[in-house]
């Protein structure tokens, strides 16, 4: 597999060849650096850790500063492992990465964080119905969740019942996006469809093929 | 909401035809292609213009027209590259951007006044 750190920049549309109109994400990917490799011998499983988005030196302890030195790297805000990259052909230490490691036509999975709904109801988090009736004695229980199991035996609420609670502010992975269109100038791809997260949010795109 | 720059800049690489400009209450016509099949032929479709809507690659306009005794709308984006050509028959006064209140008018009073001259731009 190969991937690439970026930065959610929003949605427009574009044109395909047959004049059709594809909603698309546009993601500005790398440049990323590799910082490290992760070796089975030395730590137990073999991965490469790519960093990503400059920032200032002072906004950087110490410690990272030594690391991105060591690569000869700037200081950068996230830092990312991937397991399996590239397997046969492997990345150099200090490497730098950007997104002529894809293709157009290809597909890729994106992750990145959800955005945060806060506490949300049943109906909202689960997909639950609610009540079915508003008239025939209903009072304020149109969006409860209903009983939550039998009653002396279990005499107890089953571990994972769904509740209301959290929703979103998770990790999320989308599979099989299509790139439409690779812009090398300015780092940026864009991708069909939707990816999760609020604008300028961080994503992790891999590529397994 | 204003797109992010880079958002602009990814629409700027479409192409954009040239297309007279026109606004709420204008009556236009568009020439657009369809596909039928593997033949491609065009087709117009004339009607007032209710809004134009949006920025930059997904800038559309709605037009309705009365076929028969239906309504009809449709909604093009200004950036499809299906549009071969639009020509502006007429200029209309209407008060507002947006000119929803005509779905609601028939017959005599879902006419709109024309422009006396040309407002200069």
């Amino acid at each position: 597999m190969s991937g690439l750190l970026g930065k959610k920049i929003g949605m427009t549309s574009i044109y395909d060849e047959a004049g059709r109109n594809v909603p698309v994400t546009v993601i500005q990917a790398g440049p990323c650096v590799v910082t490290q490799i992760r070796t089975a011998e030395k730590d137990g499983y073999d991965a490469i850790q790519l960093a990503y988005d400059d920032v200032p030196e002072r906004k950087v302890n110490k410690p990272l500063l030594g690391h991105f030195k060591k690569a000869g790297a700037t200081p950068k805000r996230i830092l990312a492992e991937f397991t399996r990259f590239e397997e046969g052909h492997r990345k150099t230490f200090g490497e730098i990465l950007t997104v002529d490691i894809f293709e157009e036509g290809e597909f890729i999975d994106v992750s990145g964080t959800s955005k945060g709904k806060g506490f949300q109801g049943v109906i909202r988090r689960h997909n639950f119905g609610g009540v079915g009736d508003a008239t025939h004695g209903q009072h304020n229980r149109l969006r409860a969740p209903g009983s939550l199991g039998a009653s002396s035996f279990p005499s107890r609420v089953f571990k994972g019942m769904r509740m209301a609670g959290h929703l979103g502010s998770r990790k999320v992975k989308v599979l099989n996006l299509k790139i439409m269109k690779i812009i090398p100038e300015k780092n940026l791809i864009l991708v069909k469809g939707a990816v999760p997260g609020a604008i300028g949010s961080y994503l992790k795109i891999e590529r397994w093929s | 909401m204003n797109k992010p720059e880079l958002i602009k800049y990814v629409e700027s690489l479409g192409e954009t035809k040239q297309f007279p400009e026109f606004k709420a209450g204008d009556t236009i016509t568009v020439d657009y292609t369809i596909k039928e099949g593997n033949k491609t032929r065009i087709q117009s479709f004339t009607g007032v213009v209710l809004q134009v809507r949006g920025t930059g690659a997904t800038k559309t306009f709605t037009i309705r027209k009365i076929s028969g005794n239906v309504g009809v709308e449709r909604i093009f984006p200004f950036a499809s590259p299906n549009i071969e050509s639009i020509t502006v028959n007429k200029r209309g006064v209407v008060r507002r951007a947006r000119i929803f209140y005509l779905r609601n008018l028939r017959g005599k009073k879902a006419r709109i006044k024309e422009a006396r001259y040309e407002s200069s731009k």
